[in-house]
């Protein structure tokens, strides 16, 4: 085995934690940190981070959101990997940080290198670790929600079933439409909350009818937005978790909070 | 047609409130993307196909003015007559002239949305003509006085039962059976009379085609062909991006197009009109006519939105669409719907009036995914909110929540602070892990719940936790 050591000299990762899991569930942070370090990287997490700005970029403002992307880019523009444990935050670096900035050249290059190296953190650990959990049990059917910016800016599918494969006690309940939109959308949800909530009425449907216990995926907004409905609507045997909680051991025990 | 993009948000709850709806839409929807899936899979290397669609697309519209010239120059030759009209108007009334030049005025139409989005119908209806829609779905809406609510299946907002009472209620000789065969035969009595004795013929087009100046219409009933072959008149109203250069490149596109809409193979017709009846021909009209529509398409190409101008009006995205499939057509007010009608419609009918439909979309992507000329539609929707910012036509709270946003995300250090009396805050309206209400939370918590958060931030922590003050506990 390679000593730790020498693998932290070559993969310096910065974590861009996203706002939702720096406010509403910073276990994710710690799980992805775990998960990052056991992994091999060197990770470091730059205390004056924010918002990607998907907030002011999906309401149009694209000034607002070009300073923000500025500050961003100068943070961690340092840093070997930038790993986002978000599909839809990772998207937004990844994607359409360089769109902005089309006719400013010495930006738009260090967009471009910022999004070359940026990831989101379960693809990165399969895709560029080539990590696998070890030693890892969670008693629990599970089932999976796909969300859009992972699946459909990222390229995030596999990686996640896979690394989920590798913890003894889990086991796979598929959902129909799987990779439709949960009707979270940032924004969308508070402006057309009626909208949105057909939209995650159905995809709590979904989650039910696979009798997992144990909803997973990688994007807070989603689950938030699918957890949110299914508590409203009484529906409390479903635990609903980032994949690198369960990854990460801090899964605790799912069957015990599900008799709540 | 009037359109009424302004009214989204009245529209939507009388949308939501309709079960029958989401019933109807689902039917459909469900069926279309199935049927699309299974026809792609059996179709070697479809995104190759995809690409192919949008470079040939793309090639006309960068060379508009030189196939148009051609196209112009080739339907001359074959005996068509070739009008231009900018805008609405201009097509209506070129439409209306030629109607009103002839003796009878019995008009049969054949789908067509270009015709909905200049308004044909109406014209027609105001200028006295008697006018019969004789695609199916077309005839239903024409009983029922609606507009139609998808680009492909118009009536797809109705049910069964819904058109054995109109058929009921309209029909010179209705069946009283609810088969849809029975039903379908009602139909045709009703129609096949119409198109037999019709003075005048109205089709769109589905593709100009350059080198040959012929007119290319697919349906699957063959009411195209008889609204074209029995009448005098047979006029064509196209919007000019409808053209490629030859029938070399219309085929690719038909092989995506069916798939893409239905799901089907080929459609049951496909025909290449090429100008009037010729002088030994036995059928065909006297008189043809192709009225060639700008509407906005040309300042289109100058804005930005040229990549729209790719649309071959399959309606994949209307199904595949989250939002579409819960509000159904009509609520987006104007003549397309669903995610290519978001775009198409603040470029016709004014940003300022359809700024809404630009926003009332999720970004999730699933129709560029699934559109056979992978149209960005989510970046064009995005682009249609920064053009809706840049004019002030967000509302001054909107603006001022997102300046907020922005003056503390480009400051970390406040953001946190913001961060940290937020987590605080939420917290004190926390029951047992989760919030069901809190002050400026009605968007989010009119429908779920919002879980309560930890007690201090994810930064918050890591610096305790970094310093060595504290290990981290899950």
């Amino acid at each position: 085995m390679v000593p730790n050591s020498e693998i932290r000299e070559a993969r310096r990762v910065g974590l861009f934690v996203t706002c939702l899991v720096n406010t509403m569930r910073p276990r994710v942070g710690f799980a992805a940190l775990r998960l990052l370090e056991q992994s091999g990287c060197d990770v470091d997490v730059p205390q004056m981070q924010s918002c990607c700005g998907q907030p002011a970029f999906n309401s149009g403002d694209d000034e607002g959101t070009r300073q923000i992307a500025c500050r961003i880019i100068e943070k961690f523009e340092e840093f070997d990997y930038v790993v986002v444990p978000s599909g839809s935050c990772g998207g937004m670096i990844k994607t359409h940080f360089v769109g902005l900035f089309e006719d400013q050249s010495e930006w738009f290059d260090r967009a471009q290198k910022l999004a070359a190296k940026t990831y989101e953190l379960l693809s990165f650990l399969v895709d560029v670790c080539a990590w696998k959990p070890e030693g890892v049990r969670l008693d629990a059917a599970y089932t999976y929600h796909d969300s859009c910016s992972g699946l459909r800016e990222m390229g995030v599918y596999e990686q996640p079933r896979k690394l989920l494969a590798a913890v003894e006690g889990l086991t796979f309940n598929p959902m129909v439409h799987s990779s439709e939109c949960c009707g979270f959308g940032g924004t969308f949800c508070v402006k057309y909350s009626d909208i949105s909530n057909a939209i995650v009425g159905e995809k709590a449907d979904d989650v039910l009818a696979t009798k997992a216990r144990l909803l997973l995926g990688g994007d807070m907004g989603c689950l938030m937005n699918i957890a949110g409905k299914l508590n409203r609507d009484n529906h409390t045997r479903v635990t609903v978790m980032h994949t690198a909680e369960v990854l990460a051991g801090m899964a605790g025990d799912v069957r015990k909070s599900q008799d709540d | 047609m009037q359109t009424h993009p302004e009214k989204f948000q009245e529209n939507v709850a009388k949308a939501l409130a309709n079960p029958q709806l989401k019933i109807a839409i689902r039917r459909t929807t469900d069926r279309a993307e199935s049927k699309r899936a299974e026809a792609i899979s059996n179709f070697p290397k479809f995104d190759h196909a995809r690409t192919q669609g949008k470079r040939i697309k793309d090639h006309v519209i960068e060379n508009l003015g030189y196939y148009l010239t051609e196209f112009e120059r080739n339907a001359t030759a074959n005996g068509a007559v070739v009008h231009w009209a900018s805008d609405a108007e201009q097509a209506r009334s070129i439409v209306i002239d030629i109607c009103s030049r002839q003796k009878g005025r019995r008009v049969t139409r054949a789908k067509s949305m270009l015709g909905e989005e200049i308004g044909l119908a109406d014209a027609l209806d105001d200028a006295e003509f008697d006018r019969v829609e004789t695609d199916l779905a077309e005839h239903i809406i024409q009983l029922a006085g609606d507009p139609p609510s998808h680009i492909v299946w118009p009536s797809m907002h109705l049910t069964r039962e819904d058109v054995v009472r109109l058929f009921r209620k309209h029909h010179r000789n209705p069946t009283d059976s609810e088969e849809i065969t029975e039903l379908v035969d009602s139909a045709r009595r009703e129609l096949r009379s119409k198109f037999l004795t019709a003075d005048i013929g109205i089709t769109g087009a589905n593709f100009l085609l350059a080198d040959s100046g012929s007119v290319c219409t697919v349906t699957n009933e063959g009411n195209a062909e008889l609204t074209t072959t029995p009448p005098v008149v047979h006029i064509v109203t196209a919007g000019i991006e409808k053209l490629v250069p030859s029938m070399a490149h219309a085929m690719p596109l038909l092989r995506l197009l069916v798939r893409s809409a239905t799901g089907g193979e080929i459609t049951q017709y496909t025909t290449f009109h090429a100008g009037p009846k010729r002088q030994n021909d036995l059928d065909g009209p006297a008189e043809f006519h192709i009225v060639l529509v700008d509407n906005g398409r040309t300042r289109m190409l100058s804005q930005g939105m040229s990549e729209m101008l790719r649309c071959i009006r399959c309606g994949a995205c209307l199904n595949h669409c989250v939002v579409y499939k819960h509000i159904g057509g009509h609520a987006y007010g104007g003549v397309y719907p669903g995610p290519m009608g978001s775009v198409l419609t603040p470029n016709l009918d004014g940003l300022e009036r359809a700024r809404k439909l630009a926003h009332a979309c999720t970004l999730n992507g699933r129709c560029q995914e699934v559109c056979p000329v992978q149209i960005p539609l989510p970046k064009l929707l995005r682009a249609l909110r920064a053009s809706s910012w840049e004019k002030k036509y967000e509302p001054p709270v909107n603006r001022l929540a997102v300046a907020g946003f922005v003056m503390l995300a480009k400051r970390p250090r406040l953001f946190q602070l913001f961060a940290s009396v937020g987590v605080l805050g939420m917290r004190m309206f926390g029951r047992s892990g989760w919030i069901s209400s809190m002050p400026l939370s009605r968007g989010w918590t009119a429908n779920r719940d919002l879980p309560a958060p930890e007690k201090s931030t994810f930064l918050g922590q890591y610096k305790k936790f970094r310093d060595g003050r504290r290990p981290y506990q899950n």
